[in-house]
């Protein structure tokens, strides 16, 4: 299984596909509490992947870890075959710092729950602050790109707002194009509708489902919509206190769960 | 007790004095605030950076400037400056010291609006790569200098206030105009009146701007 920690083995994920993002023996607390604990996972070229379970149990810190906002206690993380803490020298891995992680998690988007929009911008202007100043493109290159995006995500009429004057399920569409700047071959997304009204939920799910049809960036997609995790998800993994208490195709996993702890969790879910 | 009398034609005789005062007072208002602005954003800086030796020693002098009053620090550069071979004419003097006493101030009036900047903001930031002097110029300043505006102005209307005390050490502002007027003419509800009068409506007046303007900002950006 995938998930048993080896730290020394760099075995691709079960796919045979190159993984793009390979976790090994991950541990981390904050204090006294232990949120994750010898984690290890691997997420495919093109894979989605879909992480559930109860608040707590370590799926947003994966995110954290696989994009660099948060360092492991123990264990590596590789992204697209580099390590993001660690660089490989003659002998052995030795550590690397902050510069290095910033290479390292260029290939990586993250999109927030709670948007995280520049409030001072405007939706173009929040969606070219990368092409322009991580790319280096020309204000007209970027401003035509940007605008594509933002079509992407059915945004165009709306490019001259300030976020303050979008609704919340604008506003996370704003946030994904920003994302898909600087063209990531991995894509996380943070439980990316907790925070929008009921009604606003589904103009993001298509969003993300379109692209996670349309592209052959790896996804991991931490979320409690589970109808929505079954349709896009190659796979599904429960979390549980810091661990990986069951995986496997949504099929299996999300409609007849082996762990008993799985099936209460759904359960919980569906009874909302 | 004598009776009180209020002479009209003595009152507006003194006012072309009294408003050299308050020009005096205005131009140390002005200046002392720059010198506040500047002086703090060097501290905040400073304290941001972490050095080692020099961002402790900035704390240790940011908190002895707030925690000390602004009298004994005007007495001091006055006083004690002289002594060390740093004389200065007494305006600068006085412009020197509301400079330094509100630029511990003003250094935590940046800092709490820096630190206002949500952490979101800092992380959106990081993750889409910006080099880390667009996450200053383009991001977190921007933001911050909304909430840190609106707060300067107010510094700078208690300042105006506060000049008062450069009559201490021999400015001729408006206070001092006022009570030399009063010692020479054996008077002194008139000019002291009269120059509480140009005080408030000067401050008055400031305050209202800076609520306006503060109030056009939420306007514009909700």
């Amino acid at each position: 299984m995938s998930f048993m920690a080896d730290p020394a083995s760099a075995e691709p994920a079960a796919t045979g596909r190159p993984a793009l993002v390979s976790m090994r023996g991950i541990s981390k607390s904050y204090g006294e509490r232990k949120i994750l604990d010898g984690i290890s996972l691997d997420v495919a070229l093109g894979e989605k992947v879909a992480l559930i379970g109860p608040s707590g149990s370590g799926k947003t810190t994966i995110l954290r870890l696989a994009i660099g906002l948060v360092k492991p206690d123990e264990g590596t993380i590789r992204i697209d075959g580099d390590y993001l803490w660690h660089e490989a020298g003659p002998d052995g891995l030795r550590p690397a710092g902050e510069r290095h992680a910033r290479k390292v998690r260029r290939s990586v988007g993250i999109v927030f729950q709670h948007f995280n929009l520049f409030p001072h911008m405007t939706a173009l202007q929040n969606v070219r602050e990368p092409l322009v100043h991580v790319l280096g493109l020309s204000r007209a290159e970027s401003d035509a790109h940007a605008i594509d995006l933002l079509s992407q995500v059915g945004l165009r009429d709306h490019m001259d707002k300030r976020p303050a004057q979008l609704s919340g399920g604008q506003q996370q569409r704003v946030a994904i194009a920003r994302s898909l700047a600087l063209r990531p071959k991995v894509m996380l997304f943070d439980e990316v509708t907790s925070a929008l009204d009921p009604e606003l939920v589904g103009e993001v799910l298509r969003v993300v489902r379109d692209l996670a049809h349309a592209s052959d960036m790896s996804m991991l997609i931490v979320t409690h919509e589970i109808s929505f995790a079954g349709d896009i998800a190659d796979r599904v993994l429960m979390f549980d206190a810091g661990k990986i208490v069951e995986e496997g195709p949504p099929g299996r996993v999300l409609k007849d769960p082996e762990n008993p702890r799985t099936r209460r969790f759904l359960q919980a879910i569906l009874e909302r | 007790m004598s009776s009180f009398h209020w002479d009209w034609a003595f009152a507006w005789s003194i006012v072309p004095a009294l408003l050299t005062g308050a020009k005096i007072t205005v131009f140390a208002t002005l200046l002392g605030s720059l010198l506040s602005f500047v002086l703090g954003l060097i501290w905040t800086l400073l304290r941001l950076k972490r050095i080692t030796a020099i961002t402790p020693a900035v704390e240790v002098f940011v908190s002895f400037v707030r925690g000390t009053p602004l009298l004994v620090q005007l007495y001091f550069v006055f006083y004690v400056f002289p002594k060390w071979g740093l004389s200065m004419p007494a305006l600068v003097t006085g412009i020197v010291g509301l400079g330094i006493y509100y630029s511990a101030t003003a250094s935590e009036i940046y800092r709490a609006g820096i630190e206002e900047v949500a952490a979101g903001q800092w992380e959106a930031a990081l993750v889409l790569g910006l080099p880390i002097r667009r996450v200053w110029l383009g991001i977190v300043l921007p933001q911050a200098i909304k909430t840190v505006l609106p707060v300067l102005g107010n510094q700078v209307v208690a300042m105006f206030k506060e000049t008062s005390l450069l009559s201490t050490i021999t400015v001729i502002e408006l206070l001092a105009e006022a009570t030399s007027i009063g010692s020479i003419e054996f008077r002194y509800v008139e000019p002291l009146t009269m120059a509480g009068f140009f005080y408030f409506i000067i401050s008055y007046t400031a305050a209202r701007g800076i609520r306006r303007l503060e109030t056009e900002h939420h306007v514009v950006h909700g």
